[in-house]
């Protein structure tokens, strides 16, 4: 929570100055009452009228001070809230753009963007709605008390029991309340999670004729929801009567000692009026208090749910000075190496990865193999970073990558992830994020590469077509191709192709394939695949098996003495099962564990 | 403060979706009325008590002033009169107090009820929508809608029913009591009165646009936010973070720039309403004065007076607060209407025949179909299937095999045409009954946030754990669940989380296996599985197949080889159609599709 001033820090001359002009405003309210207790115990007593018309004037005066003040506080509320607010979310933004990918799976998607925009813009109403009011109302409240010191000590005695009353009433209310606003933000993010899930995944629930039972479960939740907030909601309903029950028992008991004093001779009738003056300024300026505070409450739950976000670090990454001195390019050292590396995800049972271990050539084509879910894309994270090693290490000439700068990392490789997505903008705009300074020519060279030139040239527009967002425009297997040419774009050193042709028909992927092999020498290129036939012809293939080496060597080496990967082979090409030498003796099914 | 909830994020996103039709704001206010009809007897209750707490409230400054006209001077105070008059302030506070909190719970009440109320109208819309709506549509506006919207909605009806009603009856009440106590003065105020309605007008007129421009900004980057998070491991494989946050940086600036003017020029309502009743207080002191010294009024009542004054303009500045919120509130309720009352799919007709056991006879005859008039794409498409059938649909990518699905399951309607399962047109079948004879599996995995056991159970929700297992060793799921920390309770995220897009692939066939349904729609379901994997579904999947009727939409010729009939497509239409032998000897666009995987 207190992470977030500083953000406010910046304004800190308007977050000075709205407060004191706030305060220089309440300054002249706090003088009403006594001008007027000036017009009923001189003026009226004394049929002084020009003294009154005085009175009256100085009022005005004090009302148009009071303006200015008022409206410069506002300008300097409003620059330091909202400037506050603008800092705030490019901070959170850029937070969120540093997270690892850890925690991006671990905190979902959809609360990061309600964080992003309708937590921040609590926020921003709160701390406007702070800097104008917070100070203001102190002020009012203590001025009036000293303000009426100087009347009477004996009924400012009565305001030092009212006012504590008041603030337990107001504060305790607040604390009662702000856990339950909490909860009701955390149902809405429900009932909004259900929605969406009910818009992607239309299909399916119409296809299972659940419609109904997602109106229950749609049912349940808003109830949930509606639940908690009329519950928040009675909670906060007692702030205003219990205030005002204090505030006018408080005036009870100062009309009954203001009558003892006056009767005794020790006050005037005026002085009682503005003492009751002062304590119904008091009732106004809390009821406005109170209405706000409801503001402020839910504002405080949400600058609690953005500084969770930023609470949640990457862990730190290892500073140990001899490690980074280490990790230097180790000259002769293989261009890649996995050494006994073992990945385990973040709340997970079991190990992803166990125990890889394989170098790899510059310029070599490398292709992974492998059951679903055997760890092949785990594996090929690895090299860009995205999740670190748990065990033993990924070296590129050498140095480890997990202490090397992400973004030198990031450049010298290229990723086509198994997710094709693709961003607002334009083709261009989109394969610039391969090179932001590409050349019309790299960018078709890319496109032809990837296939996916006919995709730009079918487009109006060429290279400038629109893509919508998430690229919907285009269909799966053009955006499979258009997230391949985004990798080689850059012409990368190396290149991840994560299972890139999923969506494309044999002919375009042996287009693909080919393509690629004119990259020889120059890209060293990890291929995953489920096909045999994409990766047949690779270098290397690597065969993971339940998260394991299975075997790794060429095809004909494999289909040697690997007996996952023939058995993956013969599951694709049956007819040459029958031509195998070893088919008759079983192979399958019990090879290679 | 009213300026600064006045939008809510994602308001203005896709704007372009909003539908021609637009409400004005008297429509709109007649259906909010008719939600809240059902609540009538709280309304009803609501207005007595916002009555009778500002008949209380303005009591009791009356009385104040009685109490202070008993403090004549030394030695002249009649305590007796006094303690009756404290007795009368301390009842009328306790009741309004009462009041008060009552009357607020009952507006809580009414509008939140509203609210559920209005969500659960527009969810209900959303599962009678047709296909088409929801395919055309932004997701993440009719989710904004559904959530944003109404949230607004909810503030700005909550703040007429808190502050509109009393406001209102406080003006009038406050007119009455000063009109009783001082008809000159009272004239004074309620001629200066008008000065401060006017402030706030002109104000508000001027910061509309404001708001708008701000509206409009929030909305771009909102739309901003939505992409770059969720394609957030993109964004960091490519090290872009630099740049997008740059272009962030462009649109917060320009937010920030709009925000600040909206901000404050809103802001200034409440300094000038302010100022304008520091005048009218001024008024109400020196005439009150000049009124006391011609005897026409008593000193208490002069307090009471400026008490009056004090608070009288207040309900002047809520109201006008309030009637912005409104017409934002309105604004909102209306995109909501739009939806609750977009047009539904044509519903089942009450004679339409509820589909059991399908035999799996499906004929399509003379089907045409386009998602839009001027792009044809379905033409005068024919094909008879006998029960147990095996359809293998083929061809390149975008050649319309995925809207053959569309049309079999009803999510869309032939243009003209007809298919009749079991003899029965589709249109006199109802669509629940149709579909759940269908089992379907697609390309696209959707798993629901929720348990892994909830995401298998989802077509048979009473189904025992051992069925739930059965069906998951079936599609060969069993053994990576069981390695899960939680098995089958192991909760996923939306989108299924860590999962690999293939187990993702594998739970949705297993809640398939489930069911299993007489017929089957397979798009693709295996593109994603390692071919081991799939041969193993494979062999599970021809035991579910065997008797019934299945089409299958693959890209891997090797699974849909051993189909009884091949149709080949190629942009909407059915080029070739046959079994794979004769397909080959044919030696058209399907060997050529066939041969291609050979020629890597």
């Amino acid at each position: 929570m207190k992470k977030l001033f500083r953000y406010l820090s910046e304004y800190r001359k308007e977050s000075i100055l709205a407060p004191l002009f706030k305060l220089l405003e309440a300054a002249f309210e706090l003088l009403v009452p006594l001008v007027m207790a000036g017009i009923i115990d001189r003026g009226i007593s004394q049929n002084d009228w020009g003294y009154i018309a005085g009175m009256g004037a100085c009022l005005a005066a004090l009302a148009l001070v009071g303006l200015a003040a008022s409206v410069t506080a506002q300008y300097f509320a409003a620059k330091a809230a909202v400037g506050f607010s603008a800092k705030l979310r490019q901070a959170l933004f850029d937070h969120i753009q540093s997270l690892n990918f850890t925690n991006i799976d671990r905190i979902g998607t959809s609360t990061l963007i309600t964080r992003m925009t309708s937590d921040i813009n609590q926020v921003q109403s709160g701390v406007n709605m702070v800097l104008r009011l917070f100070l203001r109302s102190p002020v009012i409240v203590f001025g009036s008390v000293i303000m009426a010191f100087t009347i009477d000590a004996k009924s400012a005695l009565i305001f030092v029991v009212a006012i504590p009353l008041m603030a337990l009433a107001v504060f305790g209310i607040m604390a009662w309340t702000m856990p339950l606003y909490r909860k009701v933000q955390t149902e809405l993010d429900r009932v909004l999670g259900l929605t969406r899930e009910n818009l992607t995944g239309v299909r399916v629930i119409r296809a299972f004729h659940q419609e109904q039972e997602e109106e229950g479960r749609f049912r349940a939740r808003t109830k949930a929801l509606t639940h908690s907030q009329t519950f928040a909601g009675k909670i906060s309903a007692i702030m205003n009567p219990a205030t005002y029950v204090i505030v006018n028992g408080a005036v009870i008991a100062l009309i009954y000692t203001g009558a003892v004093q006056v009767n005794c001779g020790n006050l005037t009738q005026g002085q009682v009026v503005a003492i009751v003056n002062y304590m119904s300024q008091i009732l106004v300026e809390l009821v406005k208090l109170a209405n706000l505070i409801i503001t402020v409450t839910k504002s405080l739950a949400c600058a609690d749910r953005v500084a969770a976000v930023f609470d949640i670090q990457n862990p730190t990454e290892i500073r140990d000075e001899g490690l980074r001195e280490a990790n230097e390019a180790v000259p002769g050292a293989p261009f890649l190496e996995f050494d006994h590396v073992s990945l385990t995800y973040a709340d997970a049972g079991a190990e992803a990865l166990h125990d890889i271990h394989f170098r790899v050539n510059r310029g070599d084509t490398v292709g992974i193999i492998g059951g679903t879910g055997s760890g092949k894309t785990s594996l090929v994270n690895l090299i860009p970073g995205f999740y670190d090693a748990t065990e033993g290490a990924v070296r590129l000439e050498g140095r480890d990558v997990r202490r090397m700068p992400e973004g030198e990392l990031r450049k010298r490789i290229g990723v086509a992830p198994q997710k094709a997505a693709l961003f607002q903008g334009t083709i261009r705009s989109n394969l610039q994020w391969g090179k932001p300074d590409a050349t019309e020519e790299e960018m078709w060279r890319a496109l032809s590469l990837a296939q996916a030139k006919e995709v730009a040239e079918g487009k109006e527009g060429g290279l400038d077509a629109p893509v919508s967002q998430g690229g919907k425009n285009f269909s799966g297997g053009q955006r499979q191709r258009l997230t391949v040419a985004r990798a080689l774009v850059g012409r990368p050193e190396i290149l991840i192709l994560d299972d890139s042709a999923s969506a494309l028909d044999y002919a375009t992927e042996a287009r693909l394939r080919e393509a690629l092999k004119t990259l020889k020498g120059e890209t060293t290129t990890f291929l995953v695949s489920q096909r045999a036939s994409s990766i047949r012809h690779a270098d290397r293939i690597i065969v993971l098996d339940d998260g394991e080496m299975a075997g790794i060597g060429t095809h004909e080496e494999l289909m040697e003495n690997c007996g996952v990967y023939r058995e993956i082979y013969y599951s694709q090409y049956p007819e040459e099962r029958a031509q195998s030498p070893r088919a008759g003796k079983g192979g399958v099914g019990n090879g290679g564990r | 403060m009213a300026a600064d909830k006045r939008d809510k994020p994602g308001k203005t996103t896709g704007k372009q979706d909003v539908s021609a039709r637009t409400y004005s704001q008297r429509a709109v206010l007649s259906k909010v009325l008719s939600y809240l009809r059902k609540y009538w007897g709280m309304v009803g209750m609501s207005l007595l008590l916002a009555a009778a707490s500002v008949f209380l409230t303005l009591y009791v400054p009356i009385l104040t002033g009685d109490a202070v006209d008993l403090l004549v001077g030394p030695g002249q105070v009649d305590f007796q009169a006094l303690f009756v008059t404290l007795g009368k302030i301390g009842t009328a506070m306790v009741l309004s107090a009462l009041a008060g909190w009552i009357l607020s719970v009952c507006n809580n009440h009414i509008t939140y009820h509203v609210v559920k109320d209005i969500r659960e109208d527009a969810f209900h819309r959303l599962s009678e929508l047709p296909l088409k709506y929801l395919d055309t549509h932004a997701g993440g506006d009719i989710v904004s809608r559904v959530i944003a919207d109404v949230d607004t909605f909810a503030d700005g009806l909550l703040m007429g029913f808190t502050q509109l009603f009393t406001g209102v009856l406080t003006i009038l009440g406050t007119l009455v009591f000063m009109l009783a106590v001082n008809i000159p003065i009272a004239l004074l105020v309620i001629c200066v009165t008008p000065l401060s309605i006017l402030a706030a007008r002109f104000i508000a007129v001027r910061t509309y646009s404001m708001f708008q421009a701000q509206s409009r900004t929030r909305g771009e980057q909102t739309a901003l936010i939505e992409e770059m998070i969720s394609g957030q491991k993109i964004v960091k494989a490519f090290s872009q973070e630099k740049a997008v946050s740059r272009r962030f940086a462009g649109t917060n600036q320009r937010l920030e720039e709009c925000s600040q003017k909206a901000v404050f020029f809103s802001s200034i309502t409440n300094p000038v309403t302010r100022f304008v009743n520091s005048l009218v207080y001024a008024g109400v002191g020196v005439f009150g004065a000049f009124a006391a010294i011609r005897g026409v009024i008593s000193v208490g009542r002069l307090s009471c007076f400026l008490s009056y004054a004090n608070q009288y303009t207040r309900p002047f500045n809520e109201i006008s607060g309030v009637v912005t919120e409104l017409q934002n509130a309105l604004a909102c309720a209306a995109r909501i209407f739009e939806l609750i009352e977009e047009r539904p799919q044509e519903p089942d007709r009450p004679e339409a025949y509820v589909l059991k056991d399908a035999r799996g006879n499906v004929e399509l005859e003379n089907v045409y179909f386009s998602y839009t008039p001027d792009k044809k794409l379905i033409q005068d498409f024919n094909l008879k299937v006998k029960p147990g059938q095996r359809i293998a649909i083929v061809g390149p990518t975008g050649c319309g095999k995925t809207t053959v699905i569309n049309l079999l399951m009803r999510f869309y309607d032939t243009d003209s045409g007809s298919i009749r399962v079991d003899g029965r047109n589709v249109r006199d079948i109802t669509r629940g009954s149709l579909r759940t004879s269908y089992g379907m599996v697609l390309q696209e995995t959707w798993l629901r946030a929720g348990t892994i056991r909830d995401n298998i159970s989802m077509g048979k929700p009473d189904a025992t754990q051992e069925e739930v297992e059965q069906a998951a060793k079936a599609a060969h799921a069993h053994s990576f669940i069981k390695r899960l920390p939680q098995g089958y309770d192991t909760v996923i995220s939306e989108d299924g989380g860590s999962l690999s897009q293939g187990q993702k692939q594998l739970l949705c066939i297993a809640r398939v296996m489930l069911c299993l349904p007489p017929m089957l729609i397979l798009d693709e379901a295996t593109s994603s599985i390692d071919t081991r994997t799939e041969l193993k579904i494979q062999n599970a999947f021809a035991g579910m197949m065997e008797g019934r009727t299945s089409f299958i939409v693959a890209h891997r010729l090797s699974t849909i080889r051993e189909a009884d009939v091949i149709l080949v497509m190629k942009d909407g239409n059915v080029v070739e159609q046959g079994s794979h032998e004769t397909l080959l000897q044919r030696g058209g666009f399907y060997a050529e599709l066939y041969n291609s995987q050979f020629a890597g």
